[in-house]
């Protein structure tokens, strides 16, 4: 978000409902960081400012704690459980619907939804690498999802600089943070004194104008760009590469397998948080009457029993099959599906797995060189 | 290989029984109509594609297209009564309403083929999608050199289109070896592993294309044997089987390593798919 400096502006802290209401006005249902059942999620706000203030997230292996940020930032937690993934991808949704009549004839039609344009406020610059992924998945050329790509196009996307980020976060390692650089409408940097503001489309630099802010100073951007790196640098995580195809293809039988499988679960949580998977399952919802059935898509699991299930089988019937496909997918076949990694370093699989699973560890196991 | 049709993400077409036929006390053979003249009349796919079948109120499955690809009647679909889809499917009767979709995938190489001997490999139920190939072959029979046909079971009675196989073993240039891992009364063909009867099939290894259907067990032997008389890798195909809902490459339930199976595949060179085959679970 630093690359031409010339074009930053300064949105001062007090400032900063300002932009929310101008968002507003413009159309968007606005959606900013809220606490819910402990966490933060995104939730429509009712007011230009309703963001909440001196929110933190501690977060470790297995572990999530809201906490009080002393400098009372709006923007110091680090990510939440869920972020904007279901914005574009929805968790259930209808595809198409089917009618029967008397005679048994059936009459088909799709469903497609009403997407509102959507403006989300504090969007990290992991979840903007992911949702990039998400769209090279959805969007491919010649093979456009109409839902996804219907919700995707309304949204608005207001990038946040992690300053503060969590235990389990690694985007440093995986190239994608902490510093927001594409994919963005407006990027914002959380100073004391308020937000270094840069546009990353003609959306954005159209709020951006409409606000008249002065351009942020060089003493401001420096700061702002200090921060980004002293983020970097507090990283305690890493994988060992951006290209772990070889490594893990070639360990397939690798002894850590079982061992990771004997502490997985098989919950699926870190499939469920995690900003890039993007299974799903078709499933028929019959109306009770019996004169009509939807077909829905929900989001799906490779844990789950029923993912690999094959005429009276599964193919993956153990744990250890499960855990391996998940991660092998993630860090390897993505590689030859999208030409890159599938994980984003967000950490969220590392918080929200309840036996405290570490992908980093895992992988650090799985790729250490066997010592005699 | 050949993708004659554009994706077909759905809802799906309305689509009538025209035919049903037991096939065996599990196995049945659906005659599809699209309702949609126009449609029919347009429908074009290759052997080795599949359709989404989709039964009213309960959800849909891939199944592999068996009929000859220039029928323009119907579509063929044999089915095993296996799972809740299809055994409402086994339910249905002419006249009765499905939903269609498709086809979707990669065929067989159809191109390669022209002028090689063809040896088709299959194994246990997983026949359909290699007999669309041997009627294909079958009925266009100066364009190919030798055929072998080979196919195992498990039981003497697994065994469908039986009079099909008797048929084909009396044409020239056809070899049909059939084996099943128990014989019964009056089996007239080999009784024990399928693999006992490599060594009777007779081709030229550096003019043949060969194709796999079946279990993937079945499949590696298999390959290892061709492989060891000769055959070059990149003259092996197989067809293979995953979990599919979306059919267009999105839900992710056919992964196979990179590969989505029901858009890159269904069928695979050998070489595409040998380095995972060797491992179970994927």
């Amino acid at each position: 978000m630093f690359s031409q400096p010339d074009h930053a502006r300064f949105l001062p802290l007090g400032q900063l409902h300002a932009l929310v209401a101008k968002l507003m006005q413009l159309g968007y249902q606005c959606l900013g960081p809220a606490v819910e059942n402990g966490a933060i999620v995104m939730r429509e706000l009712d007011a230009p400012d309703g963001l909440p203030r001196g929110l933190q997230a501690e977060q470790a292996p297995g572990r999530y704690r809201l906490t009080r940020d002393p400098h009372n930032r709006y923007f110091a937690w680090a990510n939440g459980p869920q972020a904007i993934k279901p914005q574009a991808f929805a968790p259930k949704e209808s595809l198409w619907r089917v009618e029967r009549d008397a005679a048994g004839a059936l009459q088909f039609a799709a469903v497609l939804p009403a997407a509102p344009m959507q403006a989300i406020i504090g969007v990290r610059a992991c979840d903007l690498a992911a949702l990039t992924l998400q769209d090279a998945h959805f969007m491919q050329e010649g093979r456009l999802d109409a839902h996804y790509a219907q919700r995707r196009e309304q949204l608005f996307l207001v990038a946040v600089q992690c300053a503060e980020p969590g235990a389990t976060c690694f985007c440093a390692s995986t190239g994608d943070g902490p510093t927001p650089t594409v994919g963005y409408d407006l990027a914002l940097a959380e100073l004391a004194e308020g937000f270094v503001a840069v546009a990353g489309s003609d959306k954005g630099d159209a709020v951006l104008n409409a606000l008249n802010l002065s351009p942020a100073t060089p003493v401001q951007i420096a700061a702002a760009q200090a921060q980004g790196q002293a983020a970097a640098a507090a990283q305690t995580r890493s994988l060992p590469g951006r290209n772990l195809r070889e490594a893990l293809m070639s360990r397939l039988e690798h002894p850590r397998w079982d061992e990771v499988a004997a502490r997985c679960l098989a919950c699926g949580n870190c499939t469920a948080v995690c900003p890039t998977c993007f299974c799903h399952a078709e499933i028929d919802e019959p109306a009770l009457d019996g004169q009509a059935s939807r077909h829905d898509r929900v989001w799906d699991s490779c844990f789950g029993e029923a993912h690999g299930y094959l005429h009276g089988f599964n193919v993956r019937s153990d744990i250890r099959s499960r855990y391996r496909q998940w991660l092998t997918h993630k860090l390897a076949t993505w590689h030859d599906q999208f030409g890159r990694s599938g994980c984003v370093g967000c950490g969220r699989c590392i918080a929200w797995c309840p036996v405290g699973i570490d992908l980093t560890e895992e992988v650090a196991a799985l790729t250490a060189e066997v010592r005699p | 290989m050949s993708t004659p049709h554009a994706m077909d993400a759905g809802p799906p077409h309305t689509a009538s029984v025209v035919a049903r036929t037991q096939e065996s006390p599990t196995i049945f053979t659906l005659q599809l109509r699209l309702d949609d003249a126009a449609a029919q009349a347009a429908y074009r796919f290759a052997p080795g594609q599949f359709n989404m079948l989709y039964l009213y109120g309960v959800g849909e499955v891939p199944i592999s297209i068996m009929s000859d690809p220039e029928e323009r009647d119907g579509i063929g679909h044999t089915i095993r009564a296996i799972g809740r889809v299809t055994r409402g499917l086994a339910a249905l009767q002419p006249g009765d309403r499905v939903g269609l979709r498709g086809p979707f995938g990669r065929g067989w190489p159809l191109q390669e083929m022209g002028g090689r001997d063809v040896v088709l490999v299959t194994g246990g139920l997983g026949c359909a999608p290699a007999v669309s190939v041997i009627h294909y072959v079958l009925r266009r029979r100066e364009r190919f050199g030798k055929l072998v046909i080979i196919q195992g079971v498990k039981h003497a009675d697994d065994l469908i289109w039986r009079e099909h196989y008797d048929r084909w073993a009396k044409l020239p240039d056809t070899q049909v070896l059939v084996a099943a891992d128990e014989g019964a009364a009056l089996w007239p063909w080999h009784v024990g592993r399928v693999t006992g009867l490599f060594d009777l099939a007779r081709f030229n290894p550096t003019r043949v294309v060969a194709m796999m259907c079946g279990p993937e067990g079945m499949m590696r032997v298999t390959a290892e044997h061709l492989l060891a008389r000769g055959l070059p890798e990149s003259s092996l195909y197989l067809s293979m089987e995953r979990n599919m809902q979306c059919a267009v490459g999105r839900c992710g339930h056919c992964q196979f390593g990179g590969a989505f199976v029901c858009r890159d595949g269904p069928v695979f060179n050998w070489g595409e798919v040998k380095a995972l085959l060797a491992h179970r679970g994927f």
